[in-house]
């Protein structure tokens, strides 16, 4: 078996003896294992893989779901729900075990944060960046430290952020002006970083600074700060969508840092931060195929009940071929991110893929929301019921974690290689 | 004062969100490609062992899951130990051939291999609705049977069991060993969590077929058909009690 698999996939091979066992995926369902030669496809999902997916989808439905527009109208998320998600084991998917987490796939973390968004896209971006972003930063180039330190509590109690973005520095994320002045064994943190998510509630920071403004982006440098240490939380910003995710501008004012809590190398942020955004982007594509199929499975029921004209507005064939036009965006949409997420665990190359699965995605929730809210008529376009509140959460997946005209540029850069 | 060891039953059932059909041939339910999940009330069953356990932890040496049914079966085996299961038993054979008798039989062979004291069921799968196999299981092994139970008290070797009764709540007691059916109040189960799936993964599993077992499992009852419900006829208003009455006596009714 194994000689088989090492000259079929041997990226996999590779990474799994790295990482101690291979990818549990290639034997959760037995005919991949009787079928000589095939590939499983993109339905195909370990048996724990497809354990968590159940399970967040059954607390998303049973606790999420009825504080949904509570959450939404009053722009705040329930700390209940925050806790919740902590005892469901999700909010440290990736981590080690020998860190307090669940060791478990990439996938899996993309399946929780799409079961997520299916009932609330606000809740789905709370978990996905203290998985995609904040998590991983620590794993991949935390010193044993800072592992030990931090990721035992981001992974049972405590909400992290992700401190890049400034008024004056957005898609040219390298122009960010916040210093860090290096002192005796310290550093003193000075600026403003605006547009953080899960800022309101978060108790660990990491934020990018630049140690020397002159290097330019080359004094980019990453570090963990603790909410006590003097950060303060200034404006909310309140938004058309994902109201319950806390959105603020984070202020620091002489904030000392000690030197162990560099994150990696000094003077190496800037690459951390293009990598991880790499990767959070295919969270954010999962988000946004959840979204889109949370706004289909919200509004469809309602058509097969809805009559005019003698019959089921549903079954008028116009509606038909909406529906499976939407349905099959969805589900290319779904392949794609669901590929990117396969490709970065086997150590491939999935920039390109990544970028493609989060344009494409937002692209297509943006419709499958905005034609929900129009297959529902009248009562679609009211706040009693939930479509426009996915149509409203559904613009920010364009804009966050790399504009789509940032994908896109993404996309063509990799593209010319092979053409020019 | 014994030490308890549970044994739980769990059974693979179309989920109960799915919005059934009949299959084409008219003789089942179509079950192709739907989604399947653990019965609700096993899922209640699982849930309880797990809270006496930690009521009692002390005293709870075991908790075991146990599955009559095709291979797909050990799906919801791995629900149970995550859930809180310390293993899993899987007693491979043909979902179609599986009755509440042959059920209830498999059931006594395994707790003659097993020696639990407590044998807690769903009160009924919601498949079939049958309200059979808890009861049979306890006739076959001569045990003490409380059934639709809300509430669950152990004291030394003694139990305390609430049931929901047509009239209200009736509250028996029992000596172990007992067999109890769980009914939809007896608690709220818990959601399997990340780390405990992982865990869950490295419990045994073991599988047994009806002849290890030698139980013969060959069906007694023969479904005919299954047809779906007529579908909701449109009712009409009236205006009078009068008419009311005397539409009743057009229909039949009275």
């Amino acid at each position: 078996m194994t000689l088989f698999l090492r000259s079929r996939f041997p990226n996999i091979i590779r990474q799994g003896i790295v990482n101690g066992s291979l990818p549990r995926r290639f034997f959760s369902h037995s005919s991949v294992a009787r079928s000589a030669g095939a590939f499983p496809s993109l339905h195909s999902l370990s048996e724990e893989e497809r354990m968590l997916r159940d399970s967040v989808a059954s607390f998303a439905k049973q606790k999420i779901l009825p504080k949904v527009q509570e959450m939404d109208e009053k722009e705040k998320l329930d700390p209940e729900i925050l806790k919740g998600l902590f005892e469901q084991g999700i909010m440290g998917i990736e981590t080690e075990v020998e860190y307090g987490g669940a060791e478990s796939s990439f996938l899996s973390a993309i399946l929780a944060v799409e079961e997520l968004a299916k009932v609330d896209p606000s809740i789905s971006v709370i978990c996905d960046v203290q998985n995609t972003l904040v998590n991983t930063l620590f794993r991949k180039y935390g010193s044993e430290f800072l592992k030990e330190k931090y990721l035992p509590q981001l992974a049972s109690e405590k909400v992290g952020c992700f401190c890049l973005s400034e008024a004056g520095a957005g898609s040219d994320a390298f122009a960010l002006i916040t210093r860090a002045d290096k002192k005796d064994g310290h550093y003193l943190l000075n600026g403003s970083k605006m547009w953080i998510t899960n800022s309101f509630e978060a108790e660990i920071f990491l934020v990018f600074a630049n140690i020397d403004l002159s290097a330019g982006y080359k004094g980019i440098t990453c570090f963990v700060v603790e909410k006590d240490w003097g950060v303060s939380i200034a404006k909310k910003e309140t938004k058309l969508g994902i109201r319950a995710s806390s959105t603020c501008t984070v202020n620091f004012d002489n904030v000392k840092v000690p030197e162990e809590n560099v994150l990696g190398v000094v003077g190496k942020g800037y690459k951390y931060a293009i990598e991880i955004l790499n990767e959070g982007r295919i969270g954010i594509a999962a988000q946004m195929i959840g979204l889109a199929q949370g706004a289909l499975d919200n509004a469809l029921p309602y058509t097969y009940q809805r009559k005019a004209f003698g019959q089921p507005i549903a079954e008028f064939q116009g509606m038909q071929h909406q529906f499976a036009q939407v349905a099959t965006e969805i589900e290319a949409a779904r392949l794609l991110t669901y590929n990117a997420a396969r490709l970065k665990e086997e150590g491939k190359s999935f920039v390109k893929e990544a970028a493609m699965a989060k344009l494409f995605s937002s692209q297509v929730a943006e419709k499958a929301a905005s034609k929900a809210v129009e297959w529902m008529g009248g009562v679609g376009f009211t706040r009693e019921f939930p479509v426009e509140k996915y149509y409203r959460d559904a613009k920010i997946g364009a804009i966050y974690e790399g504009t789509s005209n940032i994908q896109l540029s993404t996309i063509a850069k990799i593209m010319s290689v092979d053409y020019k | 004062m014994s030490n308890i060891r549970i044994l739980v039953g769990c059974k693979r059932v179309i989920d109960y969100a799915v919005k059934i059909r009949v299959n084409a041939a008219r003789t089942a339910v179509e079950t192709n490609n739907v989604k399947h999940s653990l019965n609700p009330f096993d899922e209640i069953a699982v849930e309880e062992a797990v809270r006496i356990r930690q009521r009692l932890p002390s005293r709870v040496s075991d908790i075991i899951a146990l599955s009559c049914g095709s291979a797909k079966s050990a799906e919801v085996l791995r629900t149970a130990m995550a859930m809180g299961a310390d293993r899993a038993i899987h007693v491979e054979a043909e979902d179609i051939k599986l009755q509440p008798l042959s059920v209830a039989k498999l059931f006594r062979a395994i707790v003659e291999k097993e020696k639990p004291n407590l044998v807690i069921l769903g009160k009924q799968a919601i498949d079939d609705d049958s309200n059979q196999t808890g009861q049979m299981l306890a006739g076959l092994l001569g045990w003490p049977q409380i059934t639709f139970a809300s509430n669950v008290n152990i004291e030394d070797d003694n139990l305390k069991v609430t049931r929901e009764v047509d009239g209200g709540l009736e509250t028996l007691s029992s000596k172990l060993p007992a067999v109890i059916t769980a009914d939809l109040r007896l608690n709220e189960p818990r959601f399997a969590t990340l780390p405990n799936i992982m865990k869950a993964k490295k419990k045994p599993l073991v599988t047994y077929t009806p002849q290890d077992l030698n139980v013969d499992i060959t069906p007694r009852l023969e479904v005919l058909s299954v047809t779906e419900p007529p579908p909701r006829q449109g009712g009409g208003t009236v205006g009078s009690v009068d008419e009311l009455v005397s539409k009743l006596k057009e229909v039949g009714a009275l």
